[in-house]
């Protein structure tokens, strides 16, 4: 089932999930029927419970997985990815891993040298570049892997859950930092998460999943103009949201 | 997917009260942003780049030392107390032993006997080393290359290096190279499971972020697994070398041809009941295990004990 692409998503769809499904070979159903796109500028989030498929989707979306039935359209080569742990080489300080994807990428060291000390500057850990990760904290760990994937300088970046680790504090001020590269780097988001709030106040869209098997259940748009106060999340209109996304997750998860 | 959603609706209300709750902290961390901008609460909690504690001295030294001393005291004890002095022969004191090591007679002999076997078992250990690591590695590239060959590293540890000696100096002759075999023979399997332990133990999640790169299998190998397995290997080695000693001096008791190691000695001193030097050299070899095994530990813990406890 190949879709034809209308002209006018062709340049601002950046990932195109059509009918998706997927199907384990011992039969396990972990997607079904999903359809999903994400634009230039949105960051669209998933919530769902844990085991529905949710991270399943940036699987595809990556290529670190395929999908069974439908098709998975990423209409750039510049994807990003952070994962759930920050997943960076103990042996290598800050620096070292925050240029290694350039380094796998046959960048030369003076190249490899300024897209790090850029993306270091813009996750705001200067100063930290001959730190071993075992000598930071969680969450500047965390913003290590984020500098990584920024190196890349993507037009789709992928989140599975990158903050749902840190304590509430550093995880808000995170969602800050994150809403703040949004703004200035332009790129689209696909974040995954389980914390609905977390959802609404980073999102232009929330997209709710339910499991067994994975579908999508809802969709809201979130109306907040960027870049966003973040006292917005103390605002009747933002609690009135965060109560429709989790009464829409109950009902999915009761079905 | 609409605005009209944001409307407060009766449903929304639990989760008002609850965003209400969080909110006192919150606002107080908020206000401490206004102020100071500059420091996030992550980067306030980093751990400074400091030196490691100093963990040396009494602690260190003590326990290993005070045993020493008890079983110097027992060792004057049976030897003085409750052998008979006709059989004294049999537990030579300390201070007799100790004296062989500066005994012109007797101490050349053995401290050229002892770097003779130290060639041996070093050279032995530099073979099992490059071999047990490019054998782990060719397992690590293909299942069916680890299928092919774990079961023979397993039975290298399995069979009595005993019973192959006598086909060891058949096939090798009786003298260095038949040692240095032996040594290999012993010390290699702990390289070949150390190594593929810690090439297989690398994190998914690293996996992938290669994978997504497309990394190929060399730049994974270079870049992420053998870095990640350098602890297990170093591991091995502190193992392999202890017993690549064992190994050389097992060869020096069966492969007496050529210059003699420590092994030859001990087994002469054996067969004339020179109790004295036979007792300084099992010590002598057991010491040089110990050195060797220590000096692999310290190898390690200078590669890899800045981001990896070295135990």
């Amino acid at each position: 089932m190949t879709a034809t692409e209308s002209p006018t998503t062709t340049t601002s769809t950046l990932l195109d999930f059509r009918n998706v499904q997927l199907t384990y070979p011992n039969g396990t159903i972990a997607l079904s029927g999903v359809d999903l796109t994400v634009q230039r500028g949105e960051f669209v989030t998933v919530v769902g419970p844990s085991g529905c498929g949710k991270s399943t989707l940036l699987r595809i979306a990556s290529g670190l997985e395929s999908a069974s039935e439908g098709t998975a359209t990423v209409n750039t080569t510049r994807v990003g990815y952070v994962f759930q742990d920050p997943t960076l080489l103990p042996w290598r300080n800050v620096r070292q891993n925050v240029e290694l994807l350039a380094e796998l990428q046959w960048d030369t060291q003076a190249v490899r040298r300024t897209k790090a000390q850029q993306a270091i500057d813009l996750v705001g850990l200067s100063g930290f570049e001959k730190h071993l990760p075992r000598q930071l904290s969680g969450g500047m760990r965390m913003r290590a892997s984020l500098a990584r994937s920024l190196t890349l300088d993507p037009e789709l970046f992928l989140f599975d859950e990158p903050f749902g680790a840190l304590d509430e504090i550093t995880r808000e001020y995170l969602n800050d930092e994150l809403l703040k590269l949004f703004v200035e780097q332009q790129f689209a988001g696909l974040f995954i998460t389980h914390s609905v709030s977390e959802a609404v106040y980073l999102s232009t869209k929330v997209i709710v999943m339910s499991g067994r098997p994975g579908h999508i259940v809802d969709g809201f748009d979130v109306p907040f103009p960027m870049p966003r106060d973040p006292d917005i999340r103390y605002t009747a209109e933002f609690a009135a949201l965060v109560g429709e996304v989790s009464h829409a997750l109950r009902e999915g998860h009761g079905a | 997917m609409s605005t009209e959603r944001i409307i407060a609706g009766p449903e929304g209300m639990d989760a008002a009260e609850a965003v209400d709750d969080l909110t006192t902290e919150e606002h107080r961390e908020l206000e401490h942003r206004e102020t100071e901008q500059e420091v996030s609460p992550d980067t306030a909690a980093a751990v400074p780049l400091k030196p490691r504690r100093w963990r040396g001295g009494i602690a260190n030294w003590g326990p290993p030392v005070a045993v020493a001393v008890v079983i110097v005291g027992l060792w004057y004890l049976v030897g003085s107390v409750i052998l008979e002095p006709s059989k004294s022969y049999l537990l030579p004191p300390p201070h007799a032993v100790f004296a062989v090591y500066f005994d012109p007679q007797v101490a050349p002999d053995m401290y050229e006997a002892l770097w003779n076997t130290a060639v041996v078992a070093l050279t032995g250990l530099v073979i099992a080393i490059v071999l047990g690591i490019v054998w782990a590695v060719a397992m690590n590239q293909a299942r069916w290359i680890e299928r092919s060959l774990y079961p023979y590293a397993v039975i290298l540890q399995t069979i009595p290096i005993l019973a192959l000696v006598p086909l060891i100096g058949f096939w090798f002759g009786f003298d260095f190279t038949a040692r240095v075999i032996v040594a290999i023979l012993i010390a290699l399997f702990p390289m070949v499971s150390n190594t593929l332990f810690g090439l297989q133990s690398v994190d998914a999640g690293q996996r992938e972020l290669f994978a997504l790169q497309h990394a190929s299998r060399w730049i994974v190998l270079k870049k992420l697994q053998f870095p990640a397995a350098l602890p297990a290997i170093f591991a091995g080695m502190r193992i392999s070398a202890g017993l690549a000693v064992v190994g050389a001096i097992v060869g020096d008791f069966f492969f007496q041809r050529g210059t003699p190691g420590i092994g030859a000695l001990i087994s002469k001193y054996q067969a004339r009941l020179n109790a004295e030097p036979l007792f300084a050299a099992i010590i002598l070899a057991s010491l040089f295990g110990v050195v060797v095994f220590w000096f692999f530990g310290w190898l390690g813990k200078r590669v890899v004990g800045k981001w990896y406890d070295f135990a």
